[in-house]
This record gives C-alpha cells, sequence and structure tokens, in this order.
C-alpha cells in the first residue's frame, strides 16, 4: 500500500441531497400510508412523493455520475479502489443480515409457534387459546379463520419456482462469461452476455409477477392469509425488488461497458454489480429450499 | 478527483459560513455535528426524563396524564438510545479514528457527510409525532408487539421510518468506520498496534452493519402488520407477540454493546495516560472485547425469561450470559491494574474514567442477578432493570462519552477547559447518578414496576430521593455544557501543549494542538 501523498477530499453537495431526498421519500411513503389507514390520501403527499422520487433520481444520476468519472480521470488511487471494495463486501453483508431477520421468522414460526398453538411442544398449552387448531405446515388453516383466512394450496415448488430457479442459477453464469469475456477484451461478447443476463433477470421477474397473480387470484393466497403467506409474501417480495435493484445495476454496466469505461484491470463498478447480483441468487437458493421445497 | 487534488495543494483551512458544515467532507467537522446533535438530544432526552421523575416524585397522578407519561418514557429512552449515546460515539469515532491510525480522513468522506445529515431529519421527524392526532410512540422503546402494533397510536408509522431512515444512517456509517480501519491505516500500524479506542470500535462498527438491517426487518415486519393485514406477531395468523421479541432482542442485545464497547476504549486511553502506565493487558483487552461481541449474538433471550420460553432455552440463555461477565471481568481486571502502583493524577478525565470503572461494575454486577433465570422472575419489569441498564448507560456509557469530551477536547480547539468547573461538573454528577440510580435498585427489589405513573405508598420517601438526585444530575450537565462553550466558542482557557497531557501514547498528541484540518497530508511513521 503505496500511498506517497494521502487524497483529500473535496467538499461536495450530493451528501445534504440525499438525506433531503431519503426524507422526502420516506416522509411522504409515510404520509401516505398513514393517510390511508385513516381513510383518505390527500394530494400534498403524493405530490410530496412525485417530487422526491425526481430528487433521488437526480441525485443518484448526478452522485454516482461524478463517481464514475472522477474514475475515469484516473483520480482514484489504489487505495481508494480498495475501500470501494470493501464497502461493497460490507453492504451486501448488511442485505443478508436483512433477509437473516425474515428467514429468522419463517424458521422461528416453522419450529416454535405453530407447533405450539397446536398443542406439541414445550409451550404447547398455547392450544388452548384456539382449541381444536391443527398444526401443519405449510400453514393452510390458521387459528383465526375469519381474521386470518388461509390460502386453499400452496404453490408447486416443481413448476414454476423451480424453472425460476434455473433462470438464476443461469444467470449467474452468464454474467460470469460476461466478466470473462470483459478481462479478455471481447467487448462484443461482454455485451452479449450482459444483455443474456439482463434477459433471464426480466424473464425471472416476469414469471415471479405471473406467480403471484396465480397465488392471489386462484390459490387465494396473499399477504392476509396467515403467517405462510407473510413470510411467502416479504421473502419473495424482497427478493423480488432486490431482482429488480440488481438488474438496474448490470443495465447500468452494460451502458458503461457500451461506453468503454472499464479496462481488463479495472472494473470494479462490474464487479460490484456482480457481487450483489450473486448474492441474490443465493438468496433464492435459500427461499427455493426453505420456502417453496420444504 | 480533481477538485480533490487542487484543494490538496492549495487551501487547507475550512470555508466559511454554514455551508461549510453543510457541504463539509471533513472528519472533524462532521464528528463536531454528531457531538452537538448528541448533546441537543441528550437536553431533549433529560428533559423528558425531568418529566418523568417530577410525575414519580409522589405517588398519585399529578402533572401529567398516563398516556403522556408513557410518551414520555418512550421517547426518552429512543433519544437517549439512538440520539444521544450512539451519535455521540459515532462523532468520536469521526475524531478520533483517522487521527490515531494516521489516515488523513475516513475512507468514503461523502457517505460519512450523508450518514450524518440523515439523523436531523429521522429525530425531527420522530419528535414531531409529539405533536400528532393520539400523541406520540407510548409503547415503550422496546416497542413490543402487539402494543406496537395493534393497540399502537396512528404515529406508529412515522416511528417506523424513522427507525428505518437512522438504520441506513447507521450502517452507512458504521461500513465508512469499518473500512477506514482496515484500508486507511498508515504504514506500520499493525492489527495489534491500534490504540484501543479504534479496536472498540471496529468491532463496534462490525455489530452495527450485523444487527441495524434485523431492525429495519422487524419495525417493516410491524409496518406490514399494522397496515398490510400480515401476522408475524398475530397467534390468530399463526404468528407470535413473543417473536417480535425474539427479533428485536436479536438486534437490541448487541445493540447494549454497541453502546458501552467504544466506552470501553476510552476509558482504557484515559486510566493509562493518568496511571502514568502502559495499559495492562492490551492483547487481553483486545479479544476481550471481541469475546464481549460474539457472545452477544446468543444471549438476547435473558431479556425474556418471563415471557414463557421452554426451560432448555431459558438454561441456555441464563448460562451465555453469564459467561459474559467473563471477558468483562478481564477488562476490569486490567482496568484496576493498570492503576495499580501507577502515579494517579485526577483530572476530571480520570476522575470520570475511574467513576466509570466502579459504577459500571456496580451496573454488571445487578446484571448478573438479572441473568440468573428464575430470580428474574422477580425482578423483571421492576425499577432493578431500570437500575440496571441506566448504572450501565449513565455512568457507562455516558461518563464515558463525558470523559473522551474532556480528554481529547483540547486537541479539538487547541485551549484547555476549566478544570474547576470539570472537578464541579464532575463530582455533582456523580454524587446526583448515585442519588437517581442507587435508591431504584431497593424499590425494584420491593416490586415496584417500572413504565407506570403511579406507585404504591410504600415506595414514595424512596421516589422522592430519586426524583432530587435526577434533578441534581440533569441541572449539572449544564456546568458541562458552559465550560465546553467557554472553552470552544468562547474562547477562554489556557493554551494547550500538543501533548496536552504527561506523556499520552498516540499519534494525536504527536500533531499540533488544535489539530490541523487536513490532520495528516503524508502517511505518519508509525513504529
Amino acid at each position: 500500500m503505496n500511498t506517497p501523498k494521502y487524497y483529500v477530499p473535496a467538499r461536495s453537495h450530493w451528501p445534504i441531497f440525499g438525506a433531503v431526498a431519503v426524507f422526502l421519500t420516506i416522509f411522504s411513503m409515510a404520509s401516505i400510508i398513514h393517510q390511508s389507514s385513516q381513510g383518505h390520501v390527500g394530494t400534498l403527499p403524493v405530490v410530496m412523493a412525485v417530487i422526491a422520487g425526481f430528487l433521488m433520481l437526480y441525485m443518484l444520476f448526478g452522485w454516482f455520475g461524478e463517481v464514475v468519472s472522477e474514475g475515469l480521470r484516473g483520480l482514484n488511487s489504489d487505495q481508494l479502489k480498495r475501500s470501494f471494495r470493501f464497502s461493497m463486501g460490507w453492504f451486501i453483508f448488511s442485505e443478508v443480515m436483512f433477509f437473516g431477520a425474515f428467514f429468522g421468522a419463517l424458521f422461528y414460526a416453522r419450529t416454535f409457534a405453530v407447533p405450539w398453538l397446536g398443542g406439541e411442544g414445550a409451550k404447547g398449552e398455547a392450544n388452548m387459546l384456539w382449541e381444536g387448531f391443527v398444526a401443519h405446515w405449510p400453514l393452510l388453516k390458521t387459528p383465526d379463520m375469519n381474521s386470518f383466512p388461509g390460502a386453499m394450496g400452496v404453490i408447486d415448488a416443481w413448476k414454476l419456482p423451480f424453472v425460476n430457479t434455473v433462470l438464476l442459477i443461469v444467470s449467474s453464469l452468464t454474467l460470469t462469461l460476461a466478466h470473462h469475456c470483459l478481462r479478455s477484451k471481447d467487448k462484443k461478447g461482454t455485451l452479449m452476455w450482459l444483455a443474456v443476463t439482463l434477459a433471464l433477470g426480466f424473464a425471472f421477474l416476469c414469471v415471479q409477477v405471473y406467480e403471484y397473480g396465480h397465488a392471489i387470484h386462484e390459490l387465494n393466497l396473499t399477504l392476509n392469509s396467515g403467517i405462510y403467506g407473510s413470510t411467502f409474501f416479504m421473502l419473495t417480495g424482497f427478493h423480488g425488488a432486490h431482482v429488480t435493484l440488481g438488474g438496474i445495476m448490470i443495465f447500468v454496466m452494460y451502458w458503461r461497458v457500451k461506453n468503454d469505461h472499464f479496462t481488463p484491470d479495472d472494473h470494479f463498478g462490474f464487479e460490484a454489480a456482480a457481487w450483489y447480483w450473486h448474492f441474490v441468487d443465493v438468496v433464492w437458493l435459500m427461499l427455493f429450499t426453505f420456502v417453496y421445497v420444504f | 478527483m480533481s477538485h480533490a487534488i487542487d484543494s490538496a495543494d492549495h487551501h487547507h483551512g475550512p470555508d466559511k459560513g454554514i455551508l461549510r458544515w453543510v457541504y463539509t467532507t471533513n472528519h472533524k467537522d462532521i464528528g463536531t455535528m454528531y457531538l452537538i446533535l448528541a448533546l441537543g438530544s441528550l437536553l431533549i432526552g433529560g428533559t423528558m426524563a425531568f418529566v418523568i421523575r417530577a410525575e414519580l416524585f409522589q405517588p398519585g397522578l399529578q402533572l401529567v396524564d398516563p398516556n403522556f407519561f408513557n410518551q414520555m418514557t418512550t421517547m426518552h429512552g429512543l433519544i437517549m438510545v439512538f440520539g444521544a449515546i450512539m451519535p455521540a460515539f459515532v462523532g468520536l469515532a469521526n475524531w478520533l479514528v483517522p487521527m490515531m491510525i494516521g489516515a488523513p480522513d475516513m475512507a468514503l468522506p461523502r457517505i460519512n457527510n450523508w450518514s450524518f445529515w440523515l439523523l436531523p431529519f429521522a429525530f425531527g421527524m420522530l419528535i414531531c409525532t409529539l405533536f400528532m392526532d393520539g400523541g406520540a410512540p407510548n409503547f415503550g422503546w422496546t416497542f413490543y408487539a402487539p402494543l406496537s402494533t395493534t393497540y399502537a397510536p396512528p404515529s406508529v408509522t412515522f416511528f417506523i421510518f424513522s427507525v428505518h431512515i437512522m438504520g441506513i444512517s447507521s450502517i452507512m456509517g458504521a461500513v465508512n468506520v469499518i473500512v477506514t480501519i482496515f484500508n486507511m491505516r498508515a504504514p506500520g500500524m499493525t492489527f495489534m498496534k491500534m490504540p484501543l479506542f479504534v479496536w472498540t470500535w471496529l468491532i463496534t462498527a462490525f455489530l452495527l452493519i450485523a444487527v441495524m438491517p434485523v431492525l429495519a426487518g422487524v419495525v417493516t415486519m410491524m409496518l406490514m402488520d399494522i397496515h398490510f393485514g400480515t401476522s408475524f406477531f398475530n397467534a390468530a395468523g399463526g404468528g407470535d407477540p413473543v417473536m417480535f421479541q425474539h427479533v428485536f432482542w436479536f438486534f437490541g442485545h448487541p445493540e447494549v454493546y454497541i453502546m458501552i464497547l467504544p466506552a470501553f476504549g476510552i476509558v482504557s486511553h484515559i486510566i493509562s495516560t493518568f496511571s502514568r502506565k502502559p495499559l495492562f493487558g492490551y492483547t487481553s483487552m483486545v479479544w476481550a472485547t471481541a469475546s464481549i461481541a460474539v457472545l452477544s449474538f446468543i444471549v438476547w433471550a435473558h431479556h425474556m425469561f418471563t415471557v414463557g420460553l421452554p426451560l432448555v432455552g431459558e438454561l441456555f440463555f441464563m448460562y451465555s450470559t453469564m459467561l459474559i461477565a467473563v471477558p468483562t471481568g478481564v477488562k476490569v481486571f486490567n482496568w484496576v491494574t493498570t492503576m495499580f502502583r501507577g502515579s494517579i493524577s485526577f483530572e476530571t478525565p480520570m476522575l470520570f474514567a475511574i467513576a466509570f470503572v466502579v459504577l459500571f461494575t456496580i451496573g454488571g454486577l445487578s446484571g448478573l442477578m438479572l441473568a440468573i433465570a428464575p430470580a428474574d422472575f422477580q425482578y423483571h419489569d421492576t425499577y432493578f432493570v431500570v437500575a440496571h441498564f441506566h448504572y450501565v448507560l449513565v455512568p457507562g456509557a455516558l461518563f464515558s462519552i463525558l470523559a473522551a469530551v474532556y480528554y481529547w477536547l483540547p486537541k479539538w480547539c487547541g485551549r484547555m477547559y476549566n478544570e474547576t468547573l470539570g472537578k464541579w461538573h464532575f463530582w455533582m454528577s456523580f454524587i446526583g447518578v448515585n442519588i437517581t440510580f442507587f435508591p431504584m435498585h431497593f424499590v425494584g427489589l420491593a416490586g415496584m414496576p417500572r413504565r407506570i405513573p403511579d406507585y404504591a405508598l410504600q415506595f414514595a420517601d424512596f421516589n422522592a430521593i430519586v426524583s432530587v438526585g435526577a434533578f441534581i444530575f440533569g441541572l449539572s450537565q449544564l456546568i458541562f455544557v458552559y465550560n465546553v462553550w467557554r472553552t470552544t466558542i468562547g474562547g477562554k482557557g489556557e493554551k494547550a501543549t500538543d501533548k496536552v497531557w504527561d506523556e499520552p501514547t498516540g499519534l494525536e498528541w504527536d500533531i499540533p494542538s488544535p489539530a490541523p484540518y487536513h490532520t495528516f497530508q503524508e502517511p505518519p511513521v508509525v513504529k
């Protein structure tokens, strides 16, 4: 680590911009949810949400644009590049822990809460709350079917979810092929494999949306159908949101490859997007195993 | 970055006016802003404590209605934890970590500023809930479901999103600290040469990245339960309110170590300096800190002994909790041994540090009592618990922060604080804090429940004493505010030397006082 002279950062207006944009986004979302639970959504929060959305976009384009252009001008020291790598790694770790909270809820409900409600195990006296409730998983018959009408069935793991598993695994492979092409200066190949990855990701999302439609309309599996629906939709929903985010990252990388931003040895933006995509893939494998198959 | 390189060559001072603070990427400016925010939160949260103690001065209801009392206890906890203690430690990390490891600044200076500026918005939103229909959150700072879901005031939505913003800020701040420590150390600064404050913050940052997302997850589940029909915490749908407590405390227990590990680092520095001896057992301090962090992930259910855990769970969490006493004991032993046969002098930072060791140990020992599951059935949700965690957070975390400010303030602003006022502040605080929290042990053991605005007559005398102590403690913090103000903005006090104290160790004492705006232009040499 040779840093002959330290890099001293300049002031920047993006952070305050980012803080205002994040606050307005979250505050308008909170206001809309709050008002809709009171029965009436005013125009002010909606207008605020639209403005906040534009601010977020402007901030993201501006801030990332500045970082990209600094990188292109060769201003980033090796030390700064290492900082970017470490930061992305720790950011992904924080995302792992976020999913961990929801997986934890799933495992707790399956292993403890539902069996106890059904009269099994160390705290089986909980069965006195709803006598006659029988524990099973997937939980289709909830303790209180009036408040939480359970689903009529669950999605067959070996149909659409399996297709989705194949789609995502293949997309991780094609992304790696793109990476190999990038390292061997094959721009055309890189672009082609990136496009294939994007198409596979998009196909995954389409299948997921179709599956949601099937679940909601034919199986009556919704957020409201008890703990099974809660964990199912929250886990797959957050995963889908992350696939979308990863897809946007790969789209940006496609554009950056096209504009020759990367060299075979220096393409951290690409690698960061790839790490994220593989992370999302691993989360899906966990989902497929514990939400769909078992 | 072109501007960056230009500015490194041409100008070394801060910009003028308010925009200096808004646009800054300087770790010292950002550290200062964090510390000011923490002080503001401390005063607001302290005012809420005054309301609580005024109401509890006598039995019966006299000043506020019970719902407002609940809002005060909730907001007091939230603001002190997320608004005072945590930002204060982040502020200290910003100021000190780059100077201690010989770095020019934090690794990601713009993200650093973003992390800070999210906080005023988050706390603004949280405090505004006080003026909403139905009032502010009133379910306690631990926001247990179903109080925080089914029975929550409508403002809970804003509370949830404010926690989300704080979470984003904390995670980005922690990533910044961890990357700075891994990547920005001066050549020769190996891990086992790092000052203990840096070590403790490294481990704290790891804990933050690991558990803040879990907090985000649990408040998201609340939001979904309240507004979107899920049943995570509702047994009618197969969920479980107890599950809330599990997920919350999986965050919550590492969180309490987030609020004490940096304090361990600070106290280690101060005790070594004023004992004029190197710290006893540096290596064991590092390992003890790491062990405490690892253990913090497997003890969470000791907060929940009375909710109906299976027996095997009670036993597991009881024993794992008691294990924490071992590395903590190592630390207390090392502090005491550092002082043993030292040439000790009692400047204000040292007074606070010694008080920390004694009073934090009292809090740790009452924690061991609470760790005994069968005994906890008696202590749970009484004032004994309030006494316990206030002993570790007030004369623990807060005293360490005050000690740190007195210890490093001369380095920050180039002038000595007023020692007489510092001593007054210390003794008033020390006496006040013990009058406030020590009698709580007795009323707690006698069965006085926490979070209730009224109490049985036999607790009246002790509660009156506690309230008097609270007002002494709270008002004596104004001495501190005045002392810091007169030293920094007021420009009073004698000029500090570069070393400030008698041969302290650490890179920060090799640079001028006040520390230049950009500390190191080139990496310092670490022997």
